[in-house]
């Protein structure tokens, strides 16, 4: 059986309210908090990046994992669309920081929020195939939104780190599932500092039908229905999105709330549906269901479903739990510090 | 001249359409119309359509819409004025006809607006203000829109709940209306409570941003008879602009350009409002519409939000007014609004109307109003059935 070995977030505790972006722009924040269903979002300190949170969520995973010697890793792989080298990977550094290097695979991914994903179909690929011992898959971002865009509301920071291996289970992959179109809905090019995107068309024939499709077939393959499930999680661009395709898909608020950090974590872009998998995880009991389905914009959806072992109840405390992360010594920053910290103050030198 | 009669109407479902493309939305509509009015040739096609350029980058939209139709050398033109355009458009083929240049003779409109996003659209719209005293200033149609209901609030006393009215009633109809873009109802409290857009139109205030084709053939009266369809007569067509900006007009709480077009179109059917048993107007804006029905005549100035409020607009009042939903409910692909008025029309004179909507009073005379920007050009026809 191939699985789960340790699991693992980071995030950064400063937080920025909705209500603090609104007012430089002028903006309706009851309309954004009530239409988006977010009330605030992480935002990254100057000395977070992608690779930083990288490394704590891997420390975290490492830690659930138990005994097992970071040489024996034998592919890393990092997807986000914030990857601090546009040459040259971030994955180097992590390995390097964990002490996982030299005799491993290396790559970074990219799918706009579902590259996190990506990482954990293909170690748990490697793994099964017998090629590595485990494999460590990472899902972050410091995600970009353009100032007074909707996406400055939600675009956030944030990691879920995750070593597939095939012994000391955490969580089973009982079935697996990809669907992809080229459907253009969000974008950005090189040399852009922020992404488009297409408004409403990132929702219905993009978000929803893509993260339908992905959902519908894995249920289809593994014969299950939504009530066999403990929890849901679903890719979390704002707090709507994944309660709305939950309920259309026939899951219960109850069975997506664990999950469901982007209310006051905002979009952590390819950390989101991995991380909401971790405070998933977090609750979950011993021979709980658990589905996951990924959404990157371009686009394509990553659906799993996962099974919960035993030891899950000895490895959740050895690290810490997402929500504590989430809810926990947090510091609230203005626009200017915002500003500041995101790089949005340009000077000229 | 000759008498022109409408035979055949066909229109897309309106709304986001992200999977058919400018031209597919024309050929759909026009091809209906055709199925509807069961002719067997063209003999010209006006295409009413604001801004094709800004929104798809597509001009020489007559030869594109002939081709793609089947219609290989169609005289086909595209014919402007702003959001009037498909008024325009219905004029044009009514003049070719009545005059004898032409026996069967398509109008047409056709917008497709979300290729871009809603910034671009904002701007396109833009494009029938005046650019350079206007838009250049920062304009943009709600906040012109804005100015009028404000100086109308100011003038006349008309309230908030008088607007919100306006939308309720409209998106009651469209809510009936199956190719409505937003076919569900709306309360006085969430038009109440939605977005502020440009104070004091709120979102529910606004038309939408909407992709729709919409296509009616024209003929006349003896070619009608003999493809035996209901004769629905056009009796009457006027056509006034005015000055294009707000700020030139004697009066901002009236729109000029519907009075002259509408006293033309009464003149040549011989008939008064008094005649007229329902309407189709150019609500972009709730306070338009309410503008509109006392530009019209058919209120006193200053009286119309009362009767929208007692409800004397409604499918069971004395005068109802946009039974398909409107431009608010309906959507308003600009080019194809004032043809999509005439579809409506038609239908309910034909008793066609579907899903509870169609007027019980076995309605015999239509009016329809479309204009152009904020009043900077109207079409106004009244069509009968024969």
């Amino acid at each position: 059986m191939v699985g789960i070995v340790g699991y693992g977030a980071h995030m950064p505790r400063h937080r920025i309210k909705v209500e603090e972006i609104a007012k430089v722009w002028g903006a309706d924040a009851p309309s954004y908090k009530k239409g988006l269903m977010l009330r605030e979002k992480s935002v990254p300190p100057p000395d977070m990046d992608t690779i930083t949170l990288s490394v704590e969520a891997a420390k975290n995973a490492l830690k659930r994992a138990g005994n097992i010697d970071p040489a024996d890793i034998g592919a890393i792989y990092i997807g986000s669309e914030s990857h601090p080298y546009a040459v040259k990977p971030s994955g180097t550094v992590v390995a390097e920081a964990l002490g996982a290097t030299p005799d491993i695979h290396c790559a970074d991914y990219e799918f706009a929020c579902k590259a996190g994903s990506e990482a954990m179909f293909v170690c748990l690929g490697l793994v099964k195939s017998g090629y590595i011992k485990y494999g460590l898959a990472i899902g972050g971002d410091t995600s970009q939104g353009a100032p007074s865009d909707a996406l400055e509301y939600s675009a956030a920071a944030g990691a879920a780190a995750f070593i597939m291996g095939t012994d000391n289970l955490i969580a089973e992959i009982q079935e697996t599932h990809s669907f992809m179109t080229d459907t253009p809905d969000f974008w950005r090019r090189e040399h852009e500092f922020y992404p488009q995107h297409a408004g409403r068309f990132t929702g219905e024939p993009a978000y929803f039908r893509t993260t339908m499709g992905a959902a519908d077939a894995i249920l289809k393959k593994s014969g299950m229905k939504p009530r066999d499930f403990a929890y849901a999680v679903f890719h979390q661009p704002n707090g709507k999105f994944p309660m709305r395709v939950g309920k259309m898909l026939g899951f219960t608020k109850e069975q997506i709330e664990p999950g469901w950090l982007s209310p006051t974590l905002g979009n952590t872009y390819s950390g989101a549906s991995p991380m909401g998998l971790t405070s998933t995880l977090d609750i979950a009991k011993p021979g709980d269901m658990i589905l996951m389905v990924s959404y990157g914009s371009g686009a394509g959806s990553d659906a799993f479903i996962w099974k919960v072992t035993d030891r899950i109840d000895e490895v959740r405390d050895k690290a810490v739990r997402t929500r504590k992360l989430l809810d926990e010594n947090l510091t609230y920053v203005d626009y200017g510090t915002y500003a500041k910290f995101r790089h949005k103050i340009l000077k000229n030198e | 001249m000759r008498d022109v009669a409408v035979v055949g109407v066909g229109m897309t479902k309106f709304g986001e359409i992200w999977e058919k493309s400018f031209r597919d939305l024309y050929v759909e509509a026009a091809l209906a119309a055709i199925d509807d009015a069961g002719v067997d040739r063209l003999d010209s096609m006006h295409i009413g359509c604001m801004t094709s350029g800004l929104f798809v980058g597509q001009e020489h939209v007559g030869s594109l819409m002939a081709d793609y139709l089947g219609q290989k050398n169609l005289a086909a033109s595209r014919v402007e004025s702003a959001c009037a355009s498909g008024g325009l458009a219905f004029r044009q083929a009514f003049i070719e006809v009545a005059s004898g240049m032409s026996d069967i003779v398509m109008a047409g409109g056709v917008e497709k607006m979300t290729d871009i996003g809603s910034d671009g659209a904002t701007y396109a719209l833009a494009a029938a203000a005046d650019q350079e005293y206007e838009v250049f200033h920062g304009a943009t149609f709600p906040g012109l829109y804005a100015l009028m209901a404000v100086a109308h609030m100011e003038k006349y006393g008309t309230t908030r709940e008088m607007l919100s009215a306006v939308s309720v009633k409209n998106h009651h109809n469209g809510a009936m209306n199956p190719f409505a873009q937003y076919p569900f109802e709306v309360t006085k409290e969430q038009v109440e409570s939605s977005v502020m857009v440009a104070s004091p139109l709120r979102i529910l205030d606004c038309s939408p941003i909407t992709d729709g084709g919409a296509a009616v053939i024209l003929t006349t009266v003896d070619i009608a008879k003999k493809l035996g369809k209901p004769i629905i007569k056009v009796i009457g067509s006027g056509h006034a602009t005015d000055m294009i900006a707000l700020h030139s007009r004697d009066d901002i709480t009236t729109i000029k350009a519907t009075m002259v077009a509408a006293e033309q179109a009464f003149k040549m059917a011989g008939k008064t409002i008094k005649d007229i048993d329902f309407a189709e107007v150019h609500d972009c804006f709730t306070i338009a519409e309410i503008i509109v029905m006392e530009s019209l005549g058919l209120y006193e100035p200053g009286k119309a939000g009362e009767a929208v409020l007692k409800g004397e607009t409604g499918l069971e009042g004395s005068f109802p007014i946009n039974t398909s939903g409107g431009l608010k409910s309906k959507g308003h692909p600009v080019g194809a609004t004032g043809v999509a008025q005439m579809v409506e029309v038609v239908k309910q004179l034909r008793g066609e109307a579907e899903n509870g909507r169609q007027l019980k009073n076995n309605p015999k005379t239509a009016l329809t109003q479309n204009m152009g920007g904020s009043g900077g050009s109207t079409l106004v026809h009244i069509l009968e059935v024969a």
